[in-house]
């Protein structure tokens, strides 16, 4: 264009920009504070309760009777792992479920966490596996479960619904081979086995958090340079490839990402469930079609486990698995959008 | 600003898996002009637009942008200079229409480079070209198909690039939208230079519109060249199989074809079948 737009439209165009900029901040800010507060609460509360002013001091290093070991040794590690594996799991969801432009692509439906899971608990229960080498066998298996069904579903430059589908199916085989192996398990070994099965935060300590604040600081730098891209694919891929991106590259190094971030905090914290599912179309309803939502899921999904966790140790009388309360969570809203796509004519 | 932007097929081959769509097709677009691409259904012509954007690879030949095999060229670069509307293109879900013209902006900014004035002039610039510029920020899945088509012709717009490439932009459109958007693309072609090539389904709107007409038959360049010599009774029968009569469109001289069913046979019935 040489012609110069007229002021009014040049107006219309910068000022909605500015408008949904604004959305943008105000949601991730106030996601932000939801998360702090739920961080900190999580500190405080417990058998014995603890005010911010105690929390902090032993946060900054120093010495409090009673506090440093509860607040310092138990529910500091745990609070973090439950922040930093919700962060995680709702950047990893909603990256697969931005490209493949469908909710239920979440890699806890479609067999990426399962594969993870199968590969740890062979590990644990015939090979004997201490818990660093079972973490990183768990990571190289959801890499390659991801892989493998890209393979088979973009053969032909594939479709999301078929990404899904067989995704299904590997899903299903993985759980079989969980439910096999544990069948076959020694009890002593059942206890650490378990963990894959339903996440679980108890006995969560540093050196879960650590490798995993690692993984978060190297992944989640890169991620967020790749949403703009990933962005630009929702417009499908001719649109993206026809506008510079790398479509093939890109889609392989978003998937990287993402299944790194989602194994890494598998291995802290067991497969949450259906955190990874949620936290993606809650963090879109959140935030309007103002950007790309995969960091606004992270926040949520963060949010999602603290609060989940909390509920599960004390709201409910006793003591739940994390895993089990967002799986109560999350299995209503696997239903409805089951039933609201069936609805939509019945393909997914 | 004319484009004097060159772009070549040379003796390309298409395929999908082990299925030959396109073998050793030569073409050359004119630089400036509106090419029009016309074939029966499963001709390969939006297969041959495809290469043309860079988004399937030959298996032989090249297509060649300014002297260079565009695919060697990397992504970004091909997008500075060739736009490409696709058939079906996705808009996400509630997408504002200034936002979506936005995305057009994506093969002039860096890893690093931030959005500037420069960028909201061309979205606005885009707007205004293709009167959309009330619905900006109104969400794309709401619009109507004309507008959502003036749309993403919009975004288009807004890459600046010197050549365009639509795979059958008027599909789905009322005749009026269709005439809407032919005489956008026509606009464009004249205020700017912009080379634009582009399917139609629609051989008399192709005649019209076109300054230089492609007429592919199986997978092979039929006839290329002035529509008044592309566009006879013999191509309708040869690409398409169809009998017809070719007249002048009282309108504007160029060629009109009146197609021949079972039904309605000609008065005259030795104008059916030419020669």
């Amino acid at each position: 264009m040489t012609a110069l737009a007229p002021r009014g439209a040049l107006e219309i165009v910068s000022q909605g920009r500015a408008r949904r900029r604004r959305r943008r901040i105000v949601v991730t800010g106030i996601l932000l504070i939801a998360v702090a507060a739920a961080y900190l609460i999580s500190l405080m509360v417990g058998q014995t309760f603890y005010t911010p002013a105690e929390v902090w001091a032993v946060i900054t290093g120093q010495t409090v009777p009673g506090a440093s070991f509860t607040v310092g040794e138990l529910r500091l590690p745990r609070s973090t792992v439950a922040l930093l594996a919700g962060l995680c799991f709702g950047m990893g969801g909603a990256v697969f479920q931005t490209m493949l432009r469908n909710p239920l692509a979440s890699p806890d439906i479609i067999g990426i966490n399962a594969g993870a899971s199968a590969a740890a608990v062979v590990g644990i229960v015939f090979l004997s596996f201490d818990e660093t080498t079972v973490s990183l066998v768990a990571t190289v298996a959801a890499l390659a479960t991801a892989l493998t069904i890209y393979l088979l579903a973009f053969k032909d430059g594939g479709a999301g619904a078929r990404f899904i589908l067989i995704g299904i199916g590997v899903a299903a085989m993985f759980n079989s081979v969980v439910a096999y192996v544990l069948s076959r398990a020694a009890e002593w070994d059942l206890q650490a086995a378990m963990r894959w099965i339903t996440g679980n935060l108890n006995g969560a300590a540093w050196s879960q958090a650590v490798p995993l604040a690692i993984a978060i600081a190297i992944v989640v730098p890169v991620l967020l340079w790749l949403t703009r891209d990933l962005e630009l694919l929702r417009l499908g891929d001719d649109t993206a490839s026809a506008l510079g991106v790398p479509v093939e590259r890109r889609r392989i190094m978003l998937i990287v990402c993402a299944v790194a971030l989602l194994a890494f905090a598998t291995a802290a914290a067991g497969p949450i469930s259906f955190v990874a599912f949620l936290a993606g179309p809650i963090a879109a309803r959140l935030l309007g079609p103002v950007g790309s939502p995969v960091l606004v899921a992270g926040l949520f999904g963060a949010f999602l486990v603290l609060f989940a966790d909390l509920t599960g140790q004390y709201l409910l009388g006793m003591r739940l698995p994390v895993g089990v309360v967002t799986g109560v969570l999350g299995a209503p809203y696997l239903i409805f959008l089951l039933i609201r796509s069936s609805r939509s004519g019945g393909s997914l | 600003m004319t484009a004097d932007r060159t772009l070549e097929v040379s003796h390309v081959r298409l395929a999908y898996g082990d299925r030959v769509i396109v073998d050793d097709l030569d073409l050359t677009v004119p630089a400036g002009r509106i090419t029009a691409i016309v074939g029966a259904n499963a001709c390969g012509k939006s297969t041959l637009l495809k290469s043309m954007a860079r988004l399937l690879t030959p298996r032989a030949g090249q297509v060649i942008l300014d002297g260079k095999d565009i695919h060697r060229l990397p992504t970004k670069q091909v997008a500075r200079d060739l736009g490409l509307l696709p058939q079906s293109p996705i808009a996400p879900e509630g997408i504002a229409v200034s936002d979506l013209v936005g995305r057009g902006r994506t093969p002039h900014h860096g890893p690093l480079s931030r959005w500037s004035r420069n960028d909201d002039e061309a979205v606005a610039a885009a707007l205004e070209a293709t009167d959309t510029t009330a619905l900006a920020d109104r969400p794309v899945d709401e619009l109507s198909g004309g507008q959502r088509q003036r749309v993403w012709i919009a975004m288009a717009l807004a890459q600046q690039t010197d050549v365009l490439l639509l795979d059958e932009p008027t599909t789905f459109l009322d005749v009026s939208h269709q005439i809407d958007v032919l005489d956008l693309l026509t606009d464009l072609n004249r205020r700017n230079g912009t080379t634009i090539v582009m399917v139609l389904h629609d051989l008399n709107l192709a005649a019209r519109y076109a300054d230089h007409l492609v007429a592919m038959a199986g997978g092979h360049l039929y006839a290329a060249g002035d529509p008044d010599e592309v566009l006879t009774a013999r191509t309708v029968k040869d690409v398409f199989g169809m009998d017809s009569q070719v007249i002048a469109d009282p309108l504007t001289g160029r060629p009109l074809v009146l197609p021949i069913g079972r039904h309605h046979v000609p008065a005259s019935s030795d104008a059916a079948h030419p020669a």
